[in-house]
C-alpha cells in the first residue's frame, strides 16, 4: 500500500510536469495548427542556459529566471524566422523544419556543453518526508499549479488572452476586428517556449542529468498527454498529463522502469485509433 | 544507381507537356530500360569497386544500405504525403533478425529481416493510414524512441543495451583468395539497393504511382475518383518498411552487430533528413540523400581539422558539426527550396543546357 | 461633400483569374449602396479587397479622402472600415460577450468602447439575453445581429455586409435590415450592402451597382432599380 502511495505520489508529480510541457504543445497548435516537435530541443536549450548562469552565479534562482527569459526570446527568434515561414505550407514543411531545429539545437548545444551528461540539481530535497512527497514534489506542484492559474487568468480574464484566442480560433476575422493575428502567433510561441522551458526546468533535476537530448522521452510523454486530452483543449492537457504521469509511475514501478516508453507507446496508439479527438472530445469532432 | 531512377523524375514533373510527351512515346519498355541503365552502372560500380580501398568501399557499401531504405521512404512520404519519424526501428526489426539468425544463409536470414520489419510494418502502417499529418509524426516519433526500451526489456533476446554481435561469413572462395571484406559488403548492398531501386521506378511509373500521387495531392478528389485511400497508405507504409527491414539487414551486415544506439531516434531522423535534403519529388532523391549521410561527416571532420582549434574543441566539434550544418539545412531547404538537392541539380543541369542551347543564337 | 468610399477601375483576381475587371463605384457619406449579382459575380471579392484581404492588381480604392490601397486588414478597421463577412464570422468558441468586446479592443478610448458594446447590446436586445452562450450555440438570426453588432462597436464610418441574408428566414431578415437602416438614419453611417436577395437589399438602399461577371453592368438610384421592370429582368432575373 505505501508503494502504491508513493508511486501515485510520484506520478501525480511527474504528471503535473507532463501536464505543464504538453501545455506548451497545445498552445502552439491552438495558435498556429503545427505541433511544435523542437519543443523539447527549445527547452533543453533554456534549461542550459539556467545550467551556466547558475554555475556563473552560485544562484539557482538566477538561472532559473535567465532560463524563462532566454525561453521567451528563443521563442520569438524561432517564430520570426522559421516557424513564420512555414505556417501556410503542407505540415509536412513544419514538421521537417521543427526535426531540423531539434537536430541543429542539439547539434549546437553538443558543442557548447558537450554530449556528457551535466549536473542540474533541485532547488529543495527529492528525498520524501511524508506519504511519499518530497519537498521538490511541492515545489513542482506549486509551480505548476500557479502556472495554469496565470494562464487560466491569461487567457479568460485579459484583453490580450481575447486576442490570442481570437486569432487561434478564426486568425481572418480576427484581423478584419483590429487584431495583429501575426504578432500574436508570436506572443503564442514566446508564451510556449517559456511554458516549455518551465517544464523542463522541473523534469530535468528528476532524470539522469542535463543532456542536448534529455527532453526527448518527455516530449513523446507529453505529446501523448496533448494528445490523449486532445490537442485543442489546454484542460485535456492537463488531465492526459496526469493520466500519463500516473500511468507510467505504475508501469515503472510495478512492471519496469525501462518499458515505460512501451506504455506511452501503446497508450497513444490506441487513444489515436479509439479516440482521436482525445478522451474528452466529442465524438466525430474532428478528423484526425 | 543514379541514372536509373532518371525516369521517374519526368514522371513527377509530368506538368511539363514536352517531356511528358517524349515519355510516353517509350513507356512501353520502361522496365527494359530501367533494367539497361541498372546494368550498366552496375557493371561501373563493380569495376569502380576494384579500385578504390577498402575504406571507400566500406563507405560505398554504406551508401548502399541507405539506398536500400530512402526510397521506399520518398515513396512514403514524397508520393503519399505520410510522414513517419519511426522508419529507424523497421530499420532495427530487419538489423535483429539478423543478427538472431547468424546460422541462416545471408540471404535467407536477410529475407527473414524483410518479412519481420514488413509484418512490423504493415501493423503501424494499418494504424497510420487513419492518422494524418503532426499525429502520424508524433505516432512514428514514439516507435522510434522505443527501441531502446523494446531490447532493455527483452534484454535475454536482444542483448540489452550492449546489442549482439555476430559473424558474417566472408566472401566466397571462387573470388580469390585476397577478396577484401569491404568489397563484398559494398556488393550485398549495392545489389539490394540496385533492386529496390529497380522494383519502385518501375513501380512509381505504374499506375499505383498515379494513385499514390492521386493522394497526396487530394484525398478527396482521389477517393471520389474510385481510390481506397486508406489501403493505398498503408500500402505505401508497408512497401517502406520492406525497404526499412531490407537496410537494416544491410547495416547489421556492416557492422557485424547490432545495439539500441544505433537505431535510435538519431538515425530516424537522420532518414527524414536525407530524404528532404536528396529531394522528395523523385526516387532519385535517395541517391543524393544517401550520399549526404555518408559524406558529410569526413567532410565535416576534414573542415574541423582544417581549423587551428583546440583538439578538446575539434573532438566536440566532430561529433556535433555535421549534425549542426544537416540540422540548418533543413530548415534552409524547408524554408527555400522544398524540390531539395535533386531539384537544385536538376535546375542547374537545365540551365546550363539552356545556356548551351542560347549561344549559337547569340553568335 | 466628396464621396466616403471611391473606387476607380479595381483590377483582382487570384492568380491568373480576373475575378473583378476596372470595377468603378463610390458610396455617398450616410447612404447605403446595394451590391448586386448572381452567385460567382464578384461581389464577396469585391468586399474582400475592399477591407485589404485581397490586393488589387491595379485601380484605386479612396477611403475619407485618402488611399487605403496596400493598408494592412487590422489597420483598416483603425481607420473607420468594418467588414461583417460571409458566413457572419462569429467566433463560434467565443462567448457572445466575447465576441463583442473583441470588435472594440483596438480602441484607445476604453470608456467609449464601452459605451459603444451597451448601444449595440439596446440595439440588438436578443444578443443582451444571450451574453454568456458560446457562438455556436447562437440561432442563424442571433449570429447575423452578433457579426453586425460587433461591427457596429468599431463605431465605422463604413460598414461592409456581405450577404446579411444569407440562410436567414425573410422575417428575420427584414428586422436586422430595419434595424440597421434605423442606425443609418441616426449616426449617419455609410454601407455597402452585398447581396444576392435583391427584393430585401433594395428595401434600404439608395442606390444600387450590379456586378455580372467582374464587371459593372449597371448603377443606378434603388427607386429606379426597383421600379424598371426590363432592367431587373435583364440583370436580376425577376
Amino acid at each position: 500500500m505505501d508503494r502504491f502511495l508513493f508511486l501515485t505520489m510520484d506520478g501525480v508529480t511527474r504528471g503535473t510536469i507532463y501536464a505543464a510541457f504538453a501545455l506548451a504543445l497545445v498552445l502552439i497548435w491552438r495558435g498556429t495548427r503545427v505541433v511544435n516537435f523542437a519543443q523539447g530541443a527549445m527547452a533543453v536549450a533554456t534549461v542550459y542556459i539556467a545550467y551556466s548562469v547558475s554555475g556563473a552565479t552560485g544562484s539557482y534562482w538566477l538561472g532559473f529566471a535567465s532560463a524563462l527569459v532566454g525561453a521567451a526570446l528563443l521563442g520569438a527568434v524561432i517564430e520570426l524566422v522559421v516557424a513564420r515561414r512555414v505556417h501556410d505550407a503542407p505540415p509536412l514543411n513544419a514538421i521537417v523544419v521543427a526535426i531540423g531545429l531539434v537536430l541543429f539545437l542539439q547539434a549546437v548545444l553538443g558543442m557548447i556543453y558537450t554530449n556528457e551528461y551535466l549536473a542540474f540539481p533541485a532547488p529543495f530535497s527529492q528525498n520524501a518526508v511524508f506519504a511519499g512527497v518530497s519537498p521538490y514534489d511541492v515545489f513542482v506542484f506549486g509551480v505548476v499549479v500557479a502556472l495554469l492559474g496565470v494562464l487560466t487568468w491569461l487567457f479568460t480574464r485579459t484583453p490580450l488572452g481575447l486576442r490570442m484566442r481570437a486569432s487561434a480560433f478564426a486568425p481572418e476575422v480576427s484581423r478584419l476586428l483590429g487584431v495583429d493575428v501575426a504578432l500574436m502567433r508570436t506572443l503564442g510561441w514566446v508564451l510556449a517556449a517559456v511554458v516549455g522551458s518551465l517544464a523542463a526546468l522541473l523534469v530535468i533535476p528528476t532524470e539522469l542529468g542535463l543532456h542536448p537530448t534529455a527532453m526527448d522521452d518527455v516530449f513523446v510523454a507529453a505529446f501523448t498527454a496533448a494528445v490523449v486530452g486532445g490537442l485543442d483543449s489546454p484542460a485535456g492537457a492537463v488531465l492526459g498529463g496526469l493520466i500519463v504521469g500516473v500511468l507510467l509511475s505504475y508501469v515503472g514501478g510495478y512492471v519496469r522502469s525501462d518499458a515505460t516508453p512501451l506504455a506511452v507507446l501503446g497508450l497513444l496508439v490506441v487513444v489515436l485509433l479509439v479516440r482521436p479527438g482525445g478522451l474528452f472530445a466529442v465524438p466525430s469532432a474532428r478528423r484526425v | 544507381m543514379s541514372g536509373m531512377a532518371n525516369s521517374t523524375d519526368t514522371a513527377t514533373v509530368a506538368p511539363a507537356p514536352p517531356r511528358a510527351r517524349a515519355t510516353t512515346g517509350r513507356r512501353g519498355n520502361t522496365l527494359l530500360r530501367h533494367v539497361l541503365i541498372a546494368t550498366v552502372v552496375g557493371v561501373v560500380v563493380v569495376i569502380a569497386t576494384y579500385q578504390i580501398e577498402p575504406f571507400r568501399n566500406y563507405q560505398l557499401a554504406t551508401i548502399g544500405a541507405y539506398l536500400c531504405v530512402l526510397p521506399g521512404l520518398i515513396l512514403l512520404t514524397g508520393f503519399t504525403g505520410q510522414i513517419s519519424l519511426g522508419h529507424g526501428a523497421l530499420m532495427a526489426a530487419g538489423a535483429y533478425t539478423v543478427a538472431l539468425t547468424p546460422d541462416l544463409p545471408f540471404l535467407f536470414s536477410l529475407l527473414a529481416g524483410v518479412l519481420v520489419a514488413t509484418v512490423l510494418g504493415a501493423v503501424i502502417g494499418v494504424a497510420a493510414a487513419r492518422l494524418h499529418g503532426p499525429y502520424l509524426a508524433g505516432a512514428t516519433l514514439a516507435v522510434a524512441v522505443s527501441v531502446p526500451a523494446v531490447t532493455t526489456t527483452f534484454d535475454g533476446l536482444f542483448g540489452g543495451d550492449a546489442g549482439l554481435t555476430f559473424a558474417v561469413s566472408p566472401a566466397p572462395a571462387s573470388l580469390g583468395a585476397y577478396f577484401p571484406f569491404e568489397r563484398w559488403q559494398a556488393w550485398i548492398t549495392l545489389l539490394g539497393a540496385a533492386v529496390v531501386m529497380l522494383l519502385l521506378a518501375n513501380l512509381v511509373r505504374s499506375r499505383f504511382g498515379r494513385t499514390l500521387r492521386a493522394v497526396r495531392d487530394d484525398e478527396v478528389a482521389a477517393s471520389l475518383a474510385g481510390i481506397h485511400v486508406g489501403r493505398v497508405r498503408v500500402l505505401a507504409f508497408v512497401l517502406s518498411a520492406a525497404g526499412a527491414g531490407l537496410g537494416g539487414g544491410m547495416f547489421a551486415l556492416l557492422a557485424q552487430s547490432v545495439s539500441p544506439g544505433a537505431y535510435g531516434l538519431t538515425l530516424s531522423l537522420n532518414l527524414m533528413l536525407a530524404i528532404v535534403l536528396g529531394g522528395l519529388g523523385g526516387l532519385r532523391g535517395a541517391v543524393w540523400g544517401a550520399i549526404v549521410l555518408v559524406a558529410l561527416q569526413p567532410l565535416a571532420d576534414w573542415a574541423t581539422s582544417g581549423l587551428d582549434a583546440d583538439p578538446a574543441l575539434q573532438q566536440r566539434l566532430e561529433g556535433t558539426l555535421p549534425l549542426a550544418i544537416f540540422g540548418a539545412a533543413l530548415i534552409v531547404v524547408m524554408t527555400t527550396a522544398p524540390g531539395g538537392l535533386d531539384a537544385l541539380v536538376t535546375r542547374a543541369l537545365r540551365r546550363l543546357r539552356g545556356a548551351r542551347r542560347s549561344d549559337p543564337a547569340a553568335r | 461633400m466628396a464621396p466616403l468610399l471611391e473606387v476607380e477601375n479595381l483590377t483582382c483576381g487570384y492568380g491568373p483569374v480576373e475575378v473583378l475587371r476596372n470595377v468603378s463605384l463610390s458610396v455617398e457619406r450616410g447612404s447605403v449602396l446595394a451590391v448586386l449579382g448572381a452567385n460567382g459575380a464578384g461581389k464577396t471579392t469585391l468586399l474582400r479587397t475592399l477591407s485589404g484581404l485581397i490586393r488589387p492588381t491595379a485601380g484605386r480604392i479612396v477611403f475619407d479622402g485618402a488611399d487605403v490601397r496596400g493598408v494592412a486588414v487590422e489597420k483598416l478597421v483603425r481607420r473607420g472600415i468594418a467588414h461583417v463577412p460571409e458566413g457572419r464570422g462569429v467566433v463560434a468558441e467565443l462567448t457572445v460577450d466575447e465576441n463583442l468586446r473583441l470588435g472594440g479592443l483596438w480602441r484607445r478610448d476604453r470608456a467609449d468602447a464601452q459605451a459603444a458594446l451597451a448601444e449595440v447590446y439596446e440595439l440588438f436586445e436578443p444578443l443582451a439575453r444571450r451574453r454568456r452562450s458560446v457562438g455556436h450555440q447562437l440561432s442563424g438570426g442571433e449570429r447575423q445581429m452578433l457579426s453586425v453588432g460587433r461591427a457596429l462597436v468599431a463605431r465605422p464610418s463604413l460598414l461592409l455586409l456581405d450577404e446579411p441574408s444569407l440562410g436567414l428566414a425573410p422575417r428575420v431578415t427584414a428586422q436586422i435590415l430595419a434595424l440597421l437602416a434605423q442606425r443609418c438614419e441616426s449616426t449617419g453611417l455609410t454601407v455597402l450592402l452585398v447581396e444576392q436577395n435583391v427584393r430585401s437589399a433594395l428595401s434600404i438602399a439608395d442606390h444600387g451597382v450590379v456586378l455580372s461577371v467582374g464587371e459593372v453592368a449597371m448603377s443606378a438610384p434603388a427607386a429606379r432599380l426597383k421600379d424598371d421592370d426590363d432592367l431587373r429582368h435583364a440583370y436580376l432575373g425577376f
